[in-house]
């Protein structure tokens, strides 16, 4: 409950923002976040509300962390995995599609799936 | 992606280099022990689960203070969440609560008594269950700063159905960390604040206290280098006598945290004096909502009685329980008579060992502070 989970905005509907987490597609809140958010930003999501924008030259950094721990042996007996699926559970489910459909967690993590056609402004 | 290994936290030369220099350190400092202490489970976590620990040197201690946001939850805040469930009122909240001890009973038990307790993962879930329902819902709301900010956007975004109001069990951490600080026999010289409780608050915020105090605190992330990172510049504040606030997570917090979400947070809630489980009475230390949403507040809603609970005989293992000073920074798991034997993760006595943020259970997964005197 402590830690935030970053992923990659793909597509805001008002206060909504339909996020991508290591290749999960979840909704989450934008009432809480510190500076306006675009499509192609990265936020850390707690308790499914955006608390951070993290700023772009930032965000390797922050994902390498869950990179790792998501990426490790036997994710489901280790604590922080489950701490980390439990902030992305936290995230509503997508109207568009979610990415979990064959079930388990994430074992290619730094590989982000959906690249393709929400992109309505470039990241870089 | 494959250039995330070559990142400067992820450097051997460097995590080597910190290494170093924390030894170094330390042995200027000389006195033995060094008592650093942090206050987030999430830190404890990456801490063992890195085997951080096993590198430190002899004469520094980093420990664990409340930093469990389900540990610290009181014994009658409990009762107030089972006894809502048992008379009938459907009660959501985060699946760690579920098995923490009330007085008597655990919402778990609660259920098992026919009690109507629900796990959801945020507020606007708990929400959403209301709103397809005929029944009272009450989100049973815990967590410090960073979550109590979710569960006030989520009354302010509108629309909250009338079956719905808030138990807040929602905590403010840096007074707990002044009232830890300041306890007698209390030997922690530096704090490092939990990365994203800070992200809203703010690295200002730390300012008085560590002035007030004479007492170092550095904001760190949860990388293992952000870690080490974060000691060696509190080591080095200590070191030099510079009570000062250093961020060294600039990537997530700045000095002034996040305007909008404290701006969220102080609409909705207010300050009040409380109870941290096992550790003291702490001024400051709760979030109860404002008299302007009394009407989503469920202890003004409902007429709660936990006394009837009192009646229960609580674990018999309880009044053995250390948590408090574990989380008070007085002790450490393995100081506990319960822990690993009669205290386990399967069959907890004590909230330590039931969260995936409480020192004790953290330990049991991965180990706490390894003995290497014998390997050499």
């Amino acid at each position: 409950m402590c830690l935030g989970v970053p992923g990659k905005v793909l597509q805001i509907d008002g206060m909504d923002a339909t996020v991508d987490f290591f290749g999960m597609r979840k909704r989450i809140r934008l009432d809480i976040v510190d500076v306006p958010v675009a499509v192609g930003d990265y936020v850390l999501n707690h308790v499914g509300f955006a608390i951070r924008r993290i700023p772009e030259e930032d965000v390797a950094e922050t994902l390498a962390l869950f990179d790792t721990i998501l990426g490790g042996p036997e994710p489901e007996d280790d604590l922080m995995v489950a701490d980390v699926l439990g902030e992305i559970d936290a995230a509503g489910e997508s109207p568009t599609n979610d990415f979990r459909s064959t079930g388990g967690a994430p074992d290619a993590c730094p590989v982000f799936l959906p690249q393709q056609p929400q992109k309505e402004s470039s990241d870089e | 992606m494959n250039d995330l290994q070559q990142l400067r936290f992820r450097d051997p030369a460097r995590a080597e280099a910190l290494g170093e220099a924390i030894h170094e350190v330390c042995s200027e400092i000389g006195r033995d022990p060094i008592t650093l202490m942090h206050v987030c489970g999430s830190h404890e976590q990456a801490i063992a689960r890195f085997g951080l620990r096993t590198g430190l040197p002899k004469n520094l201690d980093v420990i664990m203070g409340p930093g469990c946001p389900v540990c610290i939850t009181d014994l009658p805040e409990v009762d107030e969440g089972v006894a809502l469930a048992l008379q009938g009122v459907k009660v959501c909240t985060y699946g760690d609560m579920l098995r923490v001890p009330g007085t008597s009973l655990s919402l778990n038990d609660a259920m098992a008594r026919g009690g109507n307790v629900a796990v959801v993962y945020s507020p606007s879930q708990a929400i959403e269950i209301a709103r397809k329902t005929e029944e009272q819902v009450v989100f049973f709301a815990t967590g410090f700063e960073t979550t109590a900010v979710t569960t006030a956007a989520a009354l302010l975004a509108g629309d909250v159905p009338e079956n719905f109001s808030i138990l807040s069990a929602h905590k403010y951490i840096p007074p707990a960390m002044e009232i830890v600080a300041t306890m007698p026999g209390s030997r922690i010289e530096g704090f490092l604040a939990a990365g994203h409780a800070a992200a809203i608050t703010g690295s200002g915020l730390f300012e008085p206290l560590a002035r007030k105090h004479r007492m170092p605190i550095v904001v760190a992330g949860f990388e293992p280098l952000d870690i080490l990172a974060a000691v060696l510049e509190l080591l080095v504040l200590v070191r030099d006598g510079r009570n000062e606030v250093a961020n060294l997570y600039p990537r997530c917090v700045s000095a002034q945290g996040n305007l909008p979400a404290q701006k969220i947070l102080w609409q909705v809630f207010e300050l009040e004096q409380g109870w941290w489980r096992g550790i003291a009475d702490i001024p400051d230390g709760n979030l109860r909502l404002r008299d302007t949403y009394a009407h989503l507040d469920a202890r003004k809603r409902f007429d709660i009685d936990i006394k009837k609970l009192w009646s229960h005989a609580p674990h018999e293992l309880a009044a053995q329980c250390v948590c408090g000073d574990i989380m008070a920074g007085k002790c450490q798991p393995t100081d506990c008579g319960l822990y690993g034997t009669k205290c386990t993760p399967d069959a907890p006595v004590g909230a330590c060992m039931v969260s995936s943020e409480g020192a004790c259970r953290i330990w049991q997964q991965y180990g706490g502070r390894p003995d290497l005197s014998e390997v050499g």
